[in-house]
């Protein structure tokens, strides 16, 4: 007797349906790449501008009315003053607080106060710790238009992730650290100095590295407390004397060349962003690395 | 066997061990911890009596029922025009937005391969971090120039429009709305799907009717989220949206958000004491308990509408 083979292949609605699921994989997926496409034709784009115009004399010159001779040397020496003073104010201030938090504070409402605060601070808008530098540091405590009132600035505005990034590292140490040292006799500030940072600590620098790039790349805050765009001079001399002096940043003057229409201001910008994001990426391969590097298999 | 001393444990019970000067320490570290409740302390009274100086020039009522914001020309501070801008960026990019966010995310949780997956998460994840600046110089350069005013005529579209900043800002709220929801899908019990596969649904359908429906409130706080940082951001909306105040939620005219409004005053010169300084923090005040509320709205969200699962 033959019969037909019974066959696994749908028909009808059943078959309408596994072919819509199946096209659609190819949909999501695009949509997917849409958001990547669009970094790739930005890199190119940029890339394109502002390679032309880069080179020793554009980071070597100050910013100037004629693109020919505009550059970003000023910026680059505000740049790096102002990240150095923003880590170093923000590394014990965020280290601290996160210790406080997971390792000494009294479970109860203060605690929970505190993180509530920390998790909506991290939700502020950068303009508005802007204006909170401007009114507290620029006006209240007079420091004027400088690279220590945009240091504080900037040093309020990563506090949050750095600390939520510095409490997960923390966490992250596994509690039979903490008790054996407990147990060998240890008290608990020498437990979580000798035991509990060095285990946190490839974690707290990748949470910190990574707040500093966005600290580098931050506009709206510096503009409203008075970063300035025409800036002559280097920043250069003891951290003491440098702290009260003007400043420009590399995205502030990006923004500057940004908003002149003539097509050589565009280029400069376009060489600005690749100089900030060759920082910006640098830093963020080191925080991998280090974070590689550091892990600690236990 | 011997008994320790009477006195000696007494006292180890009593207190826990500390070398003298810890106490010191673990006050530092207390400080810092106050600082972060200083700082929401300080931005609260600085934007309250800023605003207060605020409302001494300018009356309630003009600040909240007028429509014209024209400060440094007319004198007149009615609000909605800045509000008018923020919404009409929200609206245009979260239209971009929500779907290619929601799409990646129900890719990357539904059908991507491991490998597919830890590749493009990176990437995706990328576009967060991309400074504002960079992104604002796009959307002027290529979006508004490159690709919007050939594609829909230069009459049509100007060069400070909202849409090209709404473009842009879709793509920087991409990977909050990707993130969050494909976390959110996640965390959906694998039972439910295999109950799905198992009465013949297909992949589509599983993924559109069984783990979105159950991710939902982790999709609507990341909407919420997406929002926030929409409505906070600076950079785009002031250098390619523009200057000018509107009152229209047309993607295609030149506008001014209320952040827009902060960073051209910050610009400028104006001393303290003036109104114009002053307007600064109201405009803030009111983006920050916008901003506020959106955040704790997340927070909510996802506390009271999350699927408990046994």
């Amino acid at each position: 007797m033959t019969t037909a083979e019974p066959t696994l292949q749908a028909t009808g609605r059943v078959a309408r349906r596994q072919q819509l699921s199946r096209s659609s994989r190819y949909l999501l997926l695009g949509a997917t790449s849409f958001g990547i496409g669009v970094l790739v034709v930005l890199a190119w784009d940029v890339l394109q501008r502002g390679l032309p115009a880069l080179d020793w004399e554009f980071l070597n010159s100050y910013p100037s009315r004629f693109a020919d001779r505009a550059g970003l040397r000023s910026s680059i020496l505000g740049s790096a003053w102002m990240v150095l003073f923003t880590v170093v104010l923000a590394i014990p201030l965020a280290v601290g607080t996160a210790i406080w938090m997971e390792e000494f504070a009294p479970r109860g409402r203060l605690l929970a106060l505190v993180q509530l605060n920390i998790a909506n601070l991290a939700g502020v808008p950068s303009i508005i710790y802007g204006i909170l530098g401007l009114a507290v540091f620029v006006r209240f405590f007079d420091m004027g238009f400088t690279i220590g009132a945009g240091a504080l600035t900037l040093t309020l505005m990563i506090l949050p992730m750095t600390v939520i990034a510095s409490s997960e590292a923390i966490r992250q140490v596994p509690s039979s650290t903490r008790d054996a040292s407990l147990a060998l006799g240890a008290t608990r500030w020498q437990t979580v100095w000798h035991h509990v940072l060095p285990g946190a600590l490839p974690g707290i620098m990748t949470g910190m590295i990574l707040a500093v790039s966005r600290a580098a790349g931050e506009t709206a805050a510096l503009i409203m407390i008075g970063a300035a765009s025409f800036i002559a001079f280097d920043n250069t001399g003891l951290p003491h004397d440098v702290w009260g002096q003007q400043f420009t940043t590399v995205p502030i003057q990006v923004y500057n060349w940004t908003q002149r229409p003539q097509e050589e201001f565009r280029a400069l910008a376009a060489a600005a962003i690749i100089v900030m994001m060759v920082a910006i990426v640098g830093l963020n391969l080191i925080a991998v690395l280090i974070r590689e590097r550091f892990r600690r298999y236990d | 066997m011997t008994q320790p001393p009477e006195g000696l444990a007494a006292q180890l019970r009593k207190k826990p061990f500390a070398r003298p000067g810890e106490k010191l320490i673990v006050g530092a570290l207390g400080l810092c911890a106050a600082i972060s409740v200083l700082t929401t302390v300080a931005i609260v009274i600085t934007l309250f009596s800023e605003t207060l100086s605020f409302f001494d020039e300018v009356s309630l009522r003009d600040f909240f029922l007028k429509t014209d914001w024209a400060p440094q020309l007319q004198g007149t501070f009615g609000v909605w025009e800045l509000v008018a801008g923020t919404v009409n960026v929200v609206i245009w990019s979260m239209l971009i937005s929500l779907p290619l966010g929601l799409a990646a995310a129900i890719y990357l949780s539904e059908y991507a391969h491991p490998r597919t997956r830890k590749a493009l998460k990176p990437l995706l994840e990328a576009l967060a971090g991309v400074p504002t600046i960079v992104y604002a110089f796009f959307a002027l350069t290529f979006v508004t120039e490159d690709f919007l005013r050939p594609a829909l005529g230069e009459d049509r579209v100007p060069y400070l429009n909202s849409l090209s900043a709404s473009i842009v800002l879709a793509i920087m709220v991409l990977p909050t709305i990707a993130s969050v929801s494909e976390d959110a899908m996640s965390n959906v019990p694998r039972a439910l799907r295999e109950a799905a596969y198992g009465l013949g649904a297909t992949r589509l359908e599983v993924a559109t009717r069984v783990v979105l429906p159950a991710a939902i409130s982790g999709v609507l706080a990341s909407v919420l989220l997406a929002v926030a940082r929409v409505v906070g951001e600076t950079m785009i909306v002031a250098i390619a949206a523009g200057s000018n105040p509107a009152l229209t939620l047309n993607p295609l005219a030149t506008i001014q958000t209320m952040t827009g409004y902060m960073l051209q005053i910050g610009l400028g010169d104006a001393a303290r004491g003036t109104v114009d300084y002053s307007s600064i923090f109201a405009v803030g005040a009111l983006l920050f308990s916008m901003t506020f509320i959106l955040n704790v709205g997340a927070q909510l969200v996802v506390r009271r509408f999350r699927e408990v699962y046994e």
